[in-house]
């Protein structure tokens, strides 16, 4: 049922009637609406929080493996030594005081049919709709001689938490006058300017206690961070004059390690040699969206992006990094925004209503030095025809090139701003 | 206006075609538009600062007039202008009217508190006759207490340097403290609106 038709049924007073018609799941029983949301990150505990937010009568289980979060967003400063891995740790309690039922277990599988989320633990949770919020997954073996085991040494540190501790100790062990090579993948990926504010981080640190080593960059992309991009290559000379250098793709694409000896094979036939190597591979939707089928041929899920809904499986929504949203990023800030469009447009589904018009943003900030930080901004809405998230012209964009000390100071304060309202709105 | 759109929305329907590019005139709601806010503004509008300003509680005039000058640029912003103009004016009015809807929660945070004891009677002299309520009512005037101190600093930092526009008679009178009391004037203001709990 679109808009259309609703407005017409709303003019005509046919509404009630067509609830009924138009809305096979429009329950007449008096039970609560259950929604279990699988993945505990920043879209899926933002969708099962606003959720109850909504609509209390709603059960919300949230189903994740883990205890303990730790975002990825700032931990670029756990590299530097800025910041340490605590303070990006977030638990579940905060969600539970919102009546959000948390099981700590890892699901395994999703009955689109029978409307049943099973885990690794045996246990069966039914949903009226569910919520799948991912994260990303790596191509293990689409650089070849880089593989999950291989990670162990040379850290991809794209999931904060240990790898990011271990990429933290190598650069700290390394001598001075080494070399770091960040490799970058081909898009999409978790956080697109991600490598290039590590850059900055790491050479922060190095500035400072081992100022004859250098960074280099070998990317798959010929731009780089985007827009951001002249901001990066801008930055890092002012801040750290040629510690670090950007090797833009197709020709710098990594496509083979020598794991052994940290050599880095570009696609040109180039060999870059490591004393630190930090290996971010190409990425896909979370294992579970695979398992589901949720996945199109690129690996990511394609949703009705009105609801999230997944276009492959009904009844299930797919939020965050592993879905496919358009114009927009994949960031924080873009999975809680998509997170409350689904949480709102299920409360609407599940009450029998056509889901209002969505709204959605994205900021995301890198800091490149303690007073030097810039940032992206999106708008976006729905396209006329309903099928895609568009930027909103003339809006958005990034820190202008000539900003000032005052104004790139004041973006650093505005990201941890940012950082203790986000993650507030998503565990608190 | 909108009995337009259901009307054309009729027409077209019965005509059988779609409509897409009605539908997109029609408004998000407010809660729906304040959910982009939040990310950045905090829940309701209650920042966790201590930088971004809460903007909970704030009027309806005052909000609009903000993201107008954001948009048009008479209020210097880092990312709040870019940000102010992917949204209309009938968006902004239906976030403001949610917003001024919502408590305005002060900022917990430290102050000197022998500095902000002579803020008081620098707050009547200078600021209380806009500011009402020892700067805690928000009708055009923005409120202060409570407010995030970080934030009233940069603000005052950018009316001084006529980067964001205000009325004649504040300017005059951030002048006049400014000459009379000089930067240390202007900390124990802001320390006294930063231990004021609205």
């Amino acid at each position: 049922m679109n808009l259309t038709r609703r407005n017409l049924l709303k003019a005509t007073g046919a509404i009630g009637a067509a609830g009924l018609f138009g809305f096979p799941f429009l329950a007449l029983g008096g039970t609560n609406k259950k929604v279990v949301v699988v993945g505990g990150g920043t879209g899926g505990a933002t969708a099962a929080k606003h959720l109850r937010m909504i609509d209390p009568s709603i059960e919300v289980t949230l189903i994740e493996a883990n205890q303990d979060y730790y975002t990825c967003y700032l931990s670029n400063e756990v590299l530097s030594g800025d910041r340490k891995l605590e303070s990006l740790h977030f638990g579940y309690t905060g969600l539970a005081k919102h009546g959000v039922k948390v099981v700590h277990d890892l699901a395994t599988a999703i009955d689109a049919e029978k409307k049943v989320v099973k885990t690794a633990g045996g246990k069966e949770f039914a949903f009226d709709r569910c919520v799948v919020s991912p994260g990303i997954d790596f191509k293990w073996g689409a650089i070849k001689g880089y593989d999950e085991k291989t990670a162990d040494t040379i850290p991809h540190a794209w999931k904060a938490g240990p790898q990011t501790l271990l990429l933290r100790k190598q650069i700290e062990a390394m001598s001075d006058g080494g070399v770091v090579v960040i490799t970058s993948p081909p898009p999409p990926y978790r956080c697109p300017p991600g490598p290039y504010e590590r850059a900055a981080q790491i050479a922060h640190y190095l500035k400072h206690h081992k100022p004859k080593s250098k960074v280099i960059i070998l990317d798959a992309k010929s731009t780089g961070a985007g827009p951001k991009q002249p901001l990066f290559e801008d930055g890092w000379k002012k801040l750290y004059g040629d510690m670090v250098e950007w090797r833009p793709g197709p020709d710098n694409e990594v496509k083979e390690l020598k794991a052994g000896e940290k050599i880095s094979v570009t696609s040109f036939g180039d060999e870059v040699r490591a004393d630190v190597l930090n290996v971010i591979p190409p990425q896909k939707a979370g294992k579970i969206a695979f398992d589901v089928g949720l996945v199109n041929d690129k690996g990511w899920c394609p949703v009705n992006p009105k609801t999230f809904e997944s276009s492959l499986k009904g009844g299930i929504h797919v939020i965050g990094d592993a879905c496919v949203a358009g114009a927009m990023p994949k960031s924080a800030y873009s999975a809680n925004s998509q997170a409350k469009v689904c949480a709102a447009a299920i409360v609407d589904l599940l009450a029998g209503r056509e889901p209002g018009i969505p709204s959605y943003l994205n900021t995301c900030y890198s800091i490149l030095d303690t007073d030097y930080g810039i940032s992206i901004a999106g708008v976006y809405r729905l396209s006329p025809d309903g099928k895609e998230i568009i930027a909103v012209t003339g809006a958005g964009g990034v820190t202008p090139k000539d900003a000032t000390p005052d104004q790139l100071k004041r973006e650093v304060s505005y990201a941890y701003s940012w950082y203790n309202n986000i993650t507030h709105d998503i565990f608190s | 206006m909108y009995n337009k759109i259901n009307a054309a929305l009729v027409v077209a329907v019965v005509l059988g075609v779609s409509t897409p590019a009605l539908a997109e005139q029609a408004l998000a709601t407010g809660s729906m538009l304040a959910n982009n806010c939040t990310g950045c503004h905090g829940i309701d509008g209650a920042s966790h600062g201590p930088s971004i300003p809460s903007i909970g509680g704030l009027s309806k005039e005052y909000l609009v007039g903000i993201m107008k000058a954001y948009q048009e640029g008479k209020a210097y912003s880092t990312i709040m202008g870019r940000i102010a103009k992917g949204y209309t004016e009938d968006e902004i009015k239906v976030m403001a009217d949610y917003y001024a809807g919502k408590p305005f929660v002060s900022a917990n945070q430290k102050f000197d508190a022998k500095l902000s004891k002579n803020g008081e009677s620098l707050h009547e002299k200078y600021c209380g006759k806009c500011h009402e309520e020892k700067g805690s009512s928000s009708d055009e005037a923005g409120i202060l207490t409570g407010q995030w101190m970080p934030y009233l600093q940069w603000t005052i930092a950018d009316f001084k340097g006529s980067k964001r526009e205000a009325e004649k008679k504040m300017l005059t009178k951030l002048e006049q403290l400014l000459a009379d009391k000089g930067d240390a004037g202007l900390d124990a203001l802001l320390n006294y609106y930063a231990r004021q709990k609205k």
